[in-house]
């Protein structure tokens, strides 16, 4: 009996395949789909060329002034002649190697943390966390051990919107898990004095906030007694975004189930141990997406403190407009600043997806 | 009426606190000559009188003031700090001492003068409301604005300006708001609003950010007096005297023809007595002001007298190109005047 050959099997009709396919699947499987992609196509068609035109093509780079820019795009010569005082403000051009050291610091210092095979991490990321803020303050700042002091009226620029920033994540991390748990203990001074605290700085815009310590504390402090206006500023940050990541991470505590809460104290282990080992572990990885978007939102926020005359990046920015030699280019200055602050903020939310994506041990649905 | 009680109280002790502060602030020569810098508040970004250069310094007619009182005091013009203020905190760092000079850019007013705590030293620029229109318009003065819709910025006195002199002259309109100047010179440009207007001094500046400028004409009319000028703590007139004597040296220096090309020629070889008195070449005057001999020499060897910072900041040898108008000394038809030195 002759074997039986089956007939080679027929390639996929040439409409459900390739590139074809993939469109008529994707772009043009009904009327209204059809409809809708001819609509986006259009509305992308009416802004691509223009925004090229604008931003690449008819723009101008090199040059030095004004007159070097057609007029016809954007004018990159500003951005491009201002640079060094949209990263660094006022900060003095011969010491500005302290600033970008402190940044380098940063980098090698923090890259061990993400090392998986690094030894004794939480000991060495203690440490680093602890030791890191004073020696980035005395680059920056100075003031002792024969470095010259930069006031910090000569801060500015993005270091001073990353130093805003960074401070204010420091610092409201902590504090903002102290205050969850605090709202949540059973003696009832610390509840109060946490929920006090929590519903003041959440009930208060943060605009208004630095404005009372720009405006009002001066006149109720003794004269002659200036605090620092940065210092100011950094301290109502961190207040207020405490009070926002009290309640993150309060939401997390709330997802954790009594029966941890009852395992971790038939284990014998006091209130602090059970709260370290146990309960927060569990809580800030479900909270994760809550903090990086109270941080994001915190970096954005940073360039409020123009309302008290700070010039942080987008101020100086602003600053920059104001020259002369210089009228008329707040568009290109502003396109600026948005790309800046969307690099910084698009990577704060991917390193927050990777965090995730690490520590998501138990929960994977 | 018990529950009133408390917050009165709080009320009148914030008030009192805040009149004592201002009366402690005395001799603030002394304080500053004793830590070495004048501190002076300056605008945000202004352009022509306090912005930054391309080297991070700040300059500008407003800047300049400072500097001349820094010449002054110190014989060193560089020996300033500056804190750029918002609008809303200026009075507030001048009352509570953060700074020393108020230069920003302020319109002396009688309620700021009396109820603020502050003294106004003397009138560094005269400015006013005006009008920028498009030449295409065809008009070639306000009163032909009936009916235009006009592009303003929000929350200042222009706005009541505005409605007054449109009032007066039974003249109608439309008010566009918008918060930044930035917007409404965009929106002249792009024919939203037939006429932007603003204080003179900043529609040249506004001028200079459209794409053509020369198609724009600022019209001769001024609808509002607002005399710019240097502040003071009130209650400490030897510093205010400082600040005053510093702008009038400046005058005396234009009207005499002394500037910083040839103040130290005329310093030592002047025949003319009111020259010679006022470089400390004849008399002791600066020694009335608690300063030195050479006062007004380092301010105008180092700053300029008032025709070069007037030029190099906002007139012909700036961008803006504003004529001096007002502006000019009293003998060449404008207003700056200063009592002479003797």
């Amino acid at each position: 009996m002759d074997k039986h050959v089956f007939r080679p099997s027929l390639p996929p009709p040439a409409l459900e395949v390739g590139v074809l396919g993939w469109l008529r699947g994707n772009l043009f499987s009904s009327v209204g789909n059809t409809l809708l992609t001819l609509l986006a196509g259009y509305l992308l068609w009416l802004i691509v060329p223009p925004l090229l035109d604008w931003t690449l093509l008819q723009a101008d780079f090199s040059g030095s002034q004004r007159s070097d820019c057609s007029g016809e795009g954007a004018c990159w010569v500003f951005v491009r002649e201002r640079f060094t005082q949209f990263m660094y403000g006022f900060y003095p051009a011969e010491l500005r190697w302290r600033v970008n050291l402190t940044v380098w610091l940063a980098v090698i210092g923090a890259a061990p943390l993400f090392m998986p095979l690094m030894p004794r991490k939480p000991i060495y990321g203690l440490g680093f966390l602890l030791a890191y803020p004073l020696l980035a303050f005395w680059l920056l700042h100075g003031g002792f051990f024969s470095l010259v002091t930069v006031e910090t009226s000569q801060w500015g620029g993005l270091m001073l919107t990353v130093v805003i920033a960074a401070v204010g994540i420091a610092g409201a991390l902590p504090l903002g898990i102290l205050l969850a748990l605090g709202r949540r203990s059973d003696l009832p001074a610390i509840r109060v004095l946490c929920v006090t605290f929590i519903e003041f700085w959440r009930g208060v815009p943060l605009i208004t906030v630095l404005f009372m310590s720009s405006v009002m504390l001066p006149l109720f402090l003794p004269e002659g007694m200036n605090l620092d206006k940065l210092l100011r500023a950094l301290v109502m940050v961190i207040f207020f975004e405490a009070a926002y990541v009290a309640e993150v991470v309060r939401g997390g505590l709330q997802a954790i189930p009594k029966g941890q809460y009852e395992a971790a104290a038939a284990m014998g282990l006091g209130y602090w141990r059970s709260m370290g080992l146990v309960i927060l572990p569990q809580a800030l990885k479900l909270v994760i997406p809550g903090i990086v978007n109270t941080f994001i939102a915190l970096f954005k926020d940073t360039s409020l403190v123009i309302i008290i005359g700070l010039f942080d990046f987008l101020n100086s920015i602003k600053r920059a407009t104001n020259d002369p030699a210089w009228l008329g280019m707040s568009t290109e200055g502003y396109v600026f600043a948005a790309l800046v602050y969307w690099l910084f903020c698009f990577a704060m939310s991917r390193y927050s997806l990777r965090l995730e994506r690490q520590l998501d041990t138990g929960h994977k649905h | 009426m018990k529950q009133v009680k408390f917050p009165l109280a709080l009320l009148a002790a914030t008030l009192t606190l805040g009149s004592v502060t201002q009366v402690q602030a005395g001799a603030t020569l002394d304080a500053v000559k004793k830590k070495g810098f004048v501190q002076c508040g300056i605008s945000d970004g202004l352009p022509g009188f306090s912005y930054a250069d391309a080297k991070g310094k700040y300059v500008g007619l407003d800047v300049d003031v400072c500097r001349a009182v820094a010449a002054a005091v110190f014989g060193d013009a560089e020996k300033v700090k500056y804190s750029p203020l918002t609008a809303k905190e200026r009075f507030t760092a001048l009352q509570s001492g953060e700074v020393d000079i108020l230069s920003r850019n302020t319109t002396w007013t009688s309620s700021r003068d009396a109820a603020m705590g502050l003294n106004f030293t003397g009138v560094t620029y005269y400015d006013g409301q005006g009008f920028l229109v498009n030449k295409k318009l065809g008009v070639a003065s306000a009163r032909e604005l009936d009916g235009a819709t006009v592009c303003i910025q929000a929350g200042t006195t222009t706005e009541l300006n505005l409605a007054d002199y449109f009032r007066a002259h039974n003249l109608k309109f439309t008010p566009i708001t918008y918060d930044t100047s930035d917007e409404s010179a965009k929106s002249l440009e792009s024919g939203r609003c037939d006429v932007l207007t603003s204080d003179q001094s900043q529609l040249y500046a506004q001028r200079i950010k459209l794409a053509a400028p020369d198609d724009y004409v600022v019209l001769p009319e001024v609808i509002s007096k607002e005399p710019l000028g240097p502040a003071v703590r009130q209650g400490d007139e030897e510093w205010f005297d400082v600040v005053r004597w510093t702008l009038y040296a400046q005058l005396n220096a234009e009207e005499l023809g002394v500037s910083s090309a040839n103040v130290e020629e005329l310093a030592k070889s002047t025949k003319n007595p009111d020259i010679a008195r006022l470089l400390g070449a004849e008399g002791e005057y600066g020694k009335d002001l608690k300063l030195s001999k050479d006062w007004a020499v380092q301010i105008v060897k180092q700053v300029g007298n008032y025709g070069e910072i007037f030029e190099r900041n906002v007139g012909a040898g700036s961008q803006l190109k504003i004529e001096r108008g007002l502006n000019a000394l009293w003998n060449k038809g404008g207003l700056q005047y200063a009592p002479p030195v003797r």
